[in-house]
């Protein structure tokens, strides 16, 4: 093993410091023009902030209750239903891929092969529909909303703890049964800590759908009241979008910090588990 | 993407089948419930509506191919159809060629290649609708040089969502394709080292064969991605110029998963043509997606 670098590869260290740079200029771009004047992101946004264009953190006050629906409400909201979501979802499917790998029955095999057939069914294939279930059956809060998530979300996640745990040794379950513990009992305390692989990669694909999801809650949420962070910038651009800029960046600028923060300290988490989703997928 | 895992015969213990079966209501009951109504009901009903005129699902009429009839005379569906097929195959093409080319570069001796991973990776994180928020401002910002402006011809409307979304979906494919590369076993690219094989050559007789399940995902993600694509198109240009098409207003960057959803938002009447879309959608996106895995299955190695 060489620990020196070759020429090459130094050159390509450096292109790619360079491809970097130019990677994250977007974001650069929201970061700074959420300090400037409405204006001056208008005039020039690539201009850095300067002595006249510069209002410090003038725009992310103005950003907190702007297009009269306070940000932290709206970030409340989308914590709620993403962290209810997933628990959901991890939970109930785990349980279900576990049933359904385990009880060889004509019930599993029907199931299974419809969570296979939802996976290519595009969402604007219900959404009218869903919209009208929904609003019938009340799943129109964030409280109850969830539910939706659990079943137009079911098929991924199943798909991906039925191939886990087809992969899983029978004896282990089989001691535990002869041991005398019941299938509940064998699911929460064998089963489910050897899933824990699987358990980071669902959930990690299913909270960076729900979190980032518009549509869905958009049609489906009682808008008048209910507000995610993907919901509030687009009635922010939709209606206020002209109005102010800068505070629109801020309110961008806000609602990526989280994603980052989370990112940086969970990325080697978040990188394997996408690569592990769509291995199996 | 084991090939095994489809059709493996399911294990059936004795100890563990009857007893779990007795659990049911607690195992299966409640994830098939949630199924039921955020999938099989709506889909049903999804089918049956395309072929009703309706308002809300309870005054619908049976109008049979009509709705059919009325999509596939709409200007604006067949030029989402277009949109989206040049649009697929461009966004295909560019995402895998350089997530490739990039993962390729990562998984060589490279300093710093985990911060560059990183780096890539980071806006899939972002939703699409922020994204497009974000990115029609620094296009706005560079057209405004040319005294123009994202939406006022649909050929930046497209190239910009293509950049949009290369920028997104770059890092992820990259992720796949490091993982594809690293699975490769380093006595294979040994015996062609030994074997006199140059680094070119290497690439395309060694490495590209043995990536090819990575490329099968990959390609399949783009595809099924390009085609489903909505909150960007959205947020990006919203489907903006339009243009008188035979009488017909015709939203020129609409790709059609926004041309269904603005179809269904134009009045009542067009309830129906809306779902009819969205079945043809469906069935579209399902050809695809199996036309695709069987092509490039039937290219993979087997190890």
């Amino acid at each position: 093993m060489k620990t020196r670098y070759s020429t090459a590869s130094k050159i390509l260290t450096i292109f790619f410091v360079i491809l970097c740079l130019i990677w994250i200029i977007p974001i650069f771009e929201v970061l700074i023009n959420s300090f400037k004047t409405n204006n001056a992101v208008n005039m020039d946004a690539f201009a850095l902030p300067n002595s006249e264009t510069f209002v410090g953190f003038d725009n992310y006050v103005k950003g907190m209750t702007f297009g009269n629906y306070p940000f932290v409400k709206a970030l409340g909201y989308s914590l709620l239903i993403t962290v209810v979501s997933v628990i959901l979802i991890l939970l109930f499917t785990s349980m279900s891929a576990w049933y359904i790998a385990r009880v060889n029955s004509k019930f599993s095999k029907f199931f299974y092969f419809l969570c296979l057939f939802s996976m290519i069914v595009p969402f604007q294939m219900v959404m009218f529909t869903l919209t009208f279930t929904a609003d019938q059956l009340k799943l129109n809060t964030p409280w109850t909303i969830p539910v939706v998530y659990l079943g137009f979300g079911a098929g991924l996640a199943i798909f991906m703890f039925v191939g886990f745990v087809k992969g899983l040794p029978l004896e282990i379950e089989e001691a535990a049964a002869i041991d005398g513990c019941g299938p509940v009992r064998t699911f929460f305390l064998v089963v489910l800590p050897m899933l824990k692989p699987t358990l980071i990669s669902v959930g990690i694909l299913e909270t960076m759908w729900v979190w980032n999801d518009y549509l869905l809650p958009y049609l489906v949420l009682d808008r008048t009241k209910y507000m995610t962070i993907p919901i509030l910038v687009q009635y922010l651009k939709g209606s206020y979008g002209t109005v102010d800029l800068g505070a629109t960046m801020a309110v961008i600028m806000l609602s990526i910090i989280p994603i980052i923060i989370v990112y940086i300290f969970c990325q080697k988490h978040i990188i394997k588990g996408v690569a592990a989703g769509a291995v199996k997928g | 993407m084991r090939k095994k895992s489809h059709d493996d015969t399911t294990v059936n213990s004795v100890l563990l089948r009857r007893p779990i079966q007795r659990w049911f209501p607690l195992f299966i009951l409640p994830t098939f419930l949630c199924f039921l109504i955020g999938f099989i009901w709506p889909f049903l009903q999804g089918i049956y509506l395309s072929f009703c005129n309706f308002n809300t699902p309870k005054d619908a009429q049976w109008v049979g191919f009509s709705n059919y009839v009325k999509a596939f005379k709409d200007a604006g569906f067949i030029h989402a159809f277009w949109n989206t097929a040049a649009f697929a195959v461009v966004s295909i093409l560019l995402i895998n060629v350089v997530a490739f080319a990039i993962a390729y570069a990562l998984t060589q001796k490279m300093r710093g290649a985990n911060l560059f991973r990183t780096v890539f990776f980071m806006p899939n994180l972002i939703g699409g609708v922020v994204l497009g928020y974000i990115w029609s401002m620094i296009f706005d910002a560079i057209l405004r040089n040319y005294s123009t402006y994202l939406t006022a011809n649909a050929t930046y409307g497209f190239w910009g969502l293509v950049i949009l979304v290369a920028w997104q979906q770059i890092g992820y494919m990259m992720i796949i394709y490091i993982a594809g590369l690293q699975a490769i076993p380093g006595d294979m690219m040994e015996a062609a080292k030994i074997d006199g094989a140059n680094g070119w050559q290497t690439l395309f007789k060694v490495t590209i064969p043995n990536v090819m399940p990575s490329i099968t995902i990959c390609t399949f993600l783009t595809l099924t991605n390009s085609f489903k694509l909505f909150d960007q198109n959205l947020a990006l240009t919203g489907g903006a110029p339009s243009v008188m098409m035979a009488g017909t207003k015709v939203n020129m960057t609409e790709l059609l998963a926004l041309n269904i959803y603005s179809t269904y938002n134009i009045n009542k009447n067009w309830h129906g043509a809306a779902q009819a879309k969205a079945v043809v959608f469906f069935l579209l996106v399902a050809v695809l997606a199996i036309a695709q895995q069987t092509a490039t299955r039937k290219k993979e190695v087997q190890q």
